[in-house]
């Protein structure tokens, strides 16, 4: 295992959100993008990281029950009715 | 929204029963809507005053104030044997095991499996209320920043604070998830 200078990975994780949204200072994105080259895991972290943000957008869909979305559609057709 | 609604409401019956008061809400509102604000920060603050109201009837209530004292009591975005100590010997602060990676996650593949899905969508629903009504609003329903700093008052900051932990955790229970369907197959 190589020592990459600056950040640990401890520190890495708790930055991944603030690298991704751009939220970094110059210098800490500087060691961010640092410690991604020299290590071997963070990266696979970071990864996995967006692979979960891509399937909780996933999930949306499924956020209703038929019986709610039912409820909810006959909701929407008396209102419209109405109207 | 039932996400949202259900952090502060006890079952999902009443959850459902709030969000279609909501929509109810909206629809009969929506002439009223001045565009002062976004369509959907205004939807959810009907949502949250309906499911205050609910939960006030239901003796259980979370503010949003207790979001920003949440952040302050700092924990640490994943649990703190992950990664090494002086006790180790080691250099400190690197990972105990080294990671390894997940299948792809095309749309045909496994992490997008119906089980895995379900596993994400326990893991959600078992942080604490204020990292969950983050990342379902960032993660699941697409918010972007702005939007969701507005509708639930808090800094850009302690956003970032409360996604970054929410999303460390679920991001631990699919790999556990991953790491024992493996195992078995």
């Amino acid at each position: 295992m190589t020592t990459a200078p600056g950040l640990t990975c401890k520190q890495f994780v708790e930055l991944v959100t603030d690298f991704l949204e751009g939220a970094l200072s110059c210098a800490d994105q500087q060691r961010f993008e640092e410690h991604l080259a020299a290590c071997e895991s963070c990266p696979i972290y970071l990864e996995q990281i967006q692979q979960t943000i891509r399937v909780a957008g996933a999930l949306t869909e499924e956020s209703l029950t038929p019986e709610a979305r039912g409820a909810l559609l006959h909701a929407f057709r008396d209102w419209n009715a109405r109207s | 929204m039932l996400r949202v609604a259900a952090s502060y409401v006890k079952s999902r019956t009443v959850a459902e029963e709030v969000v279609q008061d909501t929509w109810l809400a909206v629809l009969n509102g929506l002439e009223r809507f001045e565009g002062r604000s976004s369509l959907r920060t205004w939807i959810f603050r009907i949502l949250t005053n309906a499911a205050k109201t609910r939960a006030e009837r239901e003796g259980r209530i979370v503010s949003f104030s207790d979001i920003a004292s949440a952040t302050r009591n700092a924990e640490p975005a994943l649990e703190l044997e992950r990664f090494l100590d002086a006790s180790h010997g080691g250099p400190a602060g690197w990972w105990v095991a080294p990671l390894r990676r997940w299948p792809d996650d095309g749309p045909a593949e496994r992490l997008f499996a119906r089980e895995t899905r379900a596993r994400i969508s326990r893991a959600i629903g078992a942080l604490a209320p204020a990292q969950r009504i983050v990342i379902t609003l960032r993660d699941v329903e697409g918010w972007s920043a702005d939007e969701v700093c507005e509708a639930l008052e808090i800094s850009d900051e302690n956003q970032r604070v409360l996604l970054n932990r929410a999303r460390a955790r679920v991001r631990r229970s699919l790999e556990q998830h991953l790491d024992a369907s493996k195992g078995s197959a």
